[in-house]
């Protein structure tokens, strides 16, 4: 039984004698320089050479220094290396970074970096499966992730040490699948392929776990599996469709419950060709009562009007109290042939409300007026007492619509941000059996 | 648990087994390897010093998996050209065995299936299928690999052994096989890939500056 307790090993590099921590305990493979780039075998005693890269990427500076110790959710971790890969796509380089971090008991995880966006990783335990009829999507554990991006990767620089051997310039193929807030990433080099899954946390956490200074580089556009802010849409839209029912059902309510009582009808006749004007055009009907609770009145004026017009000023007016309503109303009828066709312009009837109209007994005084040269034109007064209206709920769920709907726009501007950086060809990962 | 004892025809140190069904072991003393036979031990060669390694678990580690606790009595350290991992030999409270097999601490917990049908060594290709009580496996790698190093009780005689080609595979839930083509015949091993964390280990090894 081994009774040791490994403890960090100090070295010195074999080509430029700089200090060297090894703080994998014996699970270092590789050792890279941090003075040279020295690429060093850490399983060779004498520390052999296996790779000098020259590096004007020597540039890169690690935003969590190798050696600091943070706090994941499950428990302590130490960055004990960092590696840049970069993918051209267009000819254009992107880079991104990865920290390798390291706990004695709990082995090895990620953080990556790229563009102030960061992801925190780990070796995937069971394989994705392809999803039948297409490459574009593979799923674990019932959910279905998208096809990101497929690229070769190229490393292009190394820090610190790695459980694995390391070379800078070497390549893998990974591929990127997104369900925000997670991603799988299968790297497949040969004809093996491994399998990790990623999870995006927002660079203010990281700083938090590591105890950086500072404020995390903030992150630029959209990134792959970044979960959009927009994702309680279909909770969203679920309370419009809760209001909108209840809306429906208040009007139903009110349909059923409204008098819509028809109170008053009648007929006149009026001509203003001049041998008729001495008469007065202005009359008073019979009193009419409207009973109930306040509420509105409806009257509807039909007139024979045929290319021409009708205006009646009307005062609805309390027998008891005196309290008039007036408002005027216009009916006209266009319509004839032209060029176009046949068209037409206004109806022979008009419908106006007045809202809020207490009970009591009442009556109208009309006025009407129309085209001296048009001869008699008759006209019909129709009043309905408590009518339901519609027109109200409608507005309320056009209003109640306004926040879903921009929210979705703003979702979709969201996720074609997402997937401006996306699509493209995906690998056979191997059919599902 | 019976404990068989015996004493190490080399050196006469004590020899205990924490495991009746253990065919070899190794003296903690003079790194004898030992074979039991149904007399004696008999010495069959010695182990060269253990290699270091990053585990950390050792023999006497205790744990538990899916309700059963185990100890850990045992290892053999596999060399391939990616670095080296551990298969560490497990018994159970129930007096079986099966490993823990421990690769930069990821784990996966395994038990000799015997009577299953397997592919030859030469027919297994990554990315084949294979069905064995109802779950599906991919073949993920094939790795040659060489005994870099044993220690503790095993369950069959690895002093004769120098190379084993392994094939692993996976399921879509955390199920893993390995078919071991060390031996004369192939030997499936079925199990799970687990969290550390959910094994419950007990005396662990120490690393200074880590609790």
């Amino acid at each position: 039984m081994s009774a040791d307790s490994p403890a960090a090993k100090a070295l010195n590099c074999p080509k430029c004698g700089a200090p060297l921590t090894v703080r994998s305990f014996d699970h270092a493979v590789t050792i890279v320089c941090g003075s040279c780039g020295s690429i060093l075998d850490a399983k060779d005693p004498a520390l052999k050479i296996l790779q000098e890269f020259e590096a004007k990427t020597r540039a890169v500076e690690p935003l969590i220094p190798l050696g600091t110790r943070g706090t994941m959710p499950d428990g302590p971790y130490e960055v004990i290396g960092l590696q840049q890969r970069t993918i051209t796509v267009e000819g254009a380089d992107y880079s991104w970074h990865e920290y390798l971090l390291f706990n004695p008991f709990k082995g090895f995880r990620y953080l990556t970096q790229y563009d102030g966006h960061w992801n925190d990783a780990r070796p995937l335990r069971s394989l994705p499966a392809a999803v039948l009829g297409t490459r574009q999507r593979v799923s674990l554990d019932g959910v279905t992730y998208k096809h990101f991006q497929t690229a070769e990767a190229r490393t292009t620089f190394v820090l610190g040490e790695f459980p694995w051997e390391v070379r800078v310039g070497e390549i893998a193929l990974v591929s990127d699948y997104v369900a925000p807030p997670r991603l799988l990433s299968r790297e497949a080099t040969g004809n093996e392929a491994t399998w990790s899954i990623g999870e995006y946390i927002p660079g203010r956490i990281v700083w938090e776990a590591f105890g950086l200074p500072g404020q995390p580089p903030r992150p630029v556009g959209v990134y792959a599996n970044q979960p959009s802010p927009f994702r309680s849409l279909a909770t969203t839209w679920r309370s419009f469709a809760v209001m909108a029912a209840v809306g429906l059902v208040l009007m139903i309510g009110m349909a059923l419950s409204s008098l819509n009582a028809k109170v008053f009808e009648r007929t006149y006749t009026f001509d203003a060709r001049p041998q008729q004007a001495e008469r007065e055009p202005s009359f008073v009907t019979d009193v009419f009562e409207l009973k109930g609770h306040t509420s509105n009145v409806e009257l509807t004026t039909r007139a024979s009007v045929d290319n021409s017009w009708l205006v009646v000023n009307y005062a609805l007016i309390n027998q008891d109290t005196g309290q008039a309503y007036d408002f005027g109303r216009e009916v006209s009828w266009y319509h004839g042939r032209d060029e176009d066709g046949d068209w037409s312009e206004g109806s022979s009837q008009d419908v106006a409300i007045i809202p809020s109209v207490p009970p009591g007994r009442y009556y109208l005084r009309v006025e009407p007026d129309t085209a001296p040269d048009r001869g008699a034109v008759r006209y019909n007064i129709l009043v309905k007492r408590d009518v339901p209206r519609f027109l109200f709920y409608g507005v309320a769920l056009l209003a109640l619509a306004i926040p879903p709907a921009v929210a979705t726009w703003r979702s979709l501007k969201f996720e074609h941000a997402r997937w401006a950086e996306g699509g493209g060809a995906a690998p056979d990962i191997g059919s599902a059996a | 648990m019976s404990r068989p004892a015996g004493t190490c025809p080399n050196c006469g140190a004590p020899v205990q087994f924490r495991w009746s069904s253990s065919v070899q072991t190794v003296c903690t003393y003079c790194q004898s390897v030992l074979v039991r036979t149904d007399l004696d031990l008999r010495k069959v060669g010695t182990v060269a010093d253990l290699p270091r390694d990053g585990s950390p678990i050792q023999i006497g580690t205790e744990g538990t998996y899916r309700h059963r606790s185990f100890t850990a009595i045992g290892r053999i350290i596999y060399e391939y050209d990616q670095g080296t991992w551990n298969e560490w030999h497990l018994v159970m409270r129930d007096g079986s065995n099966g490993w823990l097999s421990d690769a930069q601490a990821q784990y996966a917990v395994t038990f000799a299936t015997p009577g299953r049908q397997m592919p030859a060594a030469d027919a297994v290709r990554v990315n084949q299928h294979y069905e064995w009580d109802a779950v599906t496996y991919t073949v993920t790698t094939i790795t040659d690999a060489r005994y870099r190093g044993i220690e503790g009780e095993l369950p069959f005689e690895t002093w004769d052994r120098e190379r084993a080609r392994f094939a692993d595979l996976r399921s879509q839930a955390a199920n893993c096989a390995t078919l071991d083509y060390s031996g004369a015949d192939p030997v499936l091993y079925l199990g799970e890939m687990v969290d550390g964390d959910a094994l419950q280990l007990k005396h662990l090894r120490t690393f200074a500056g880590w609790s």
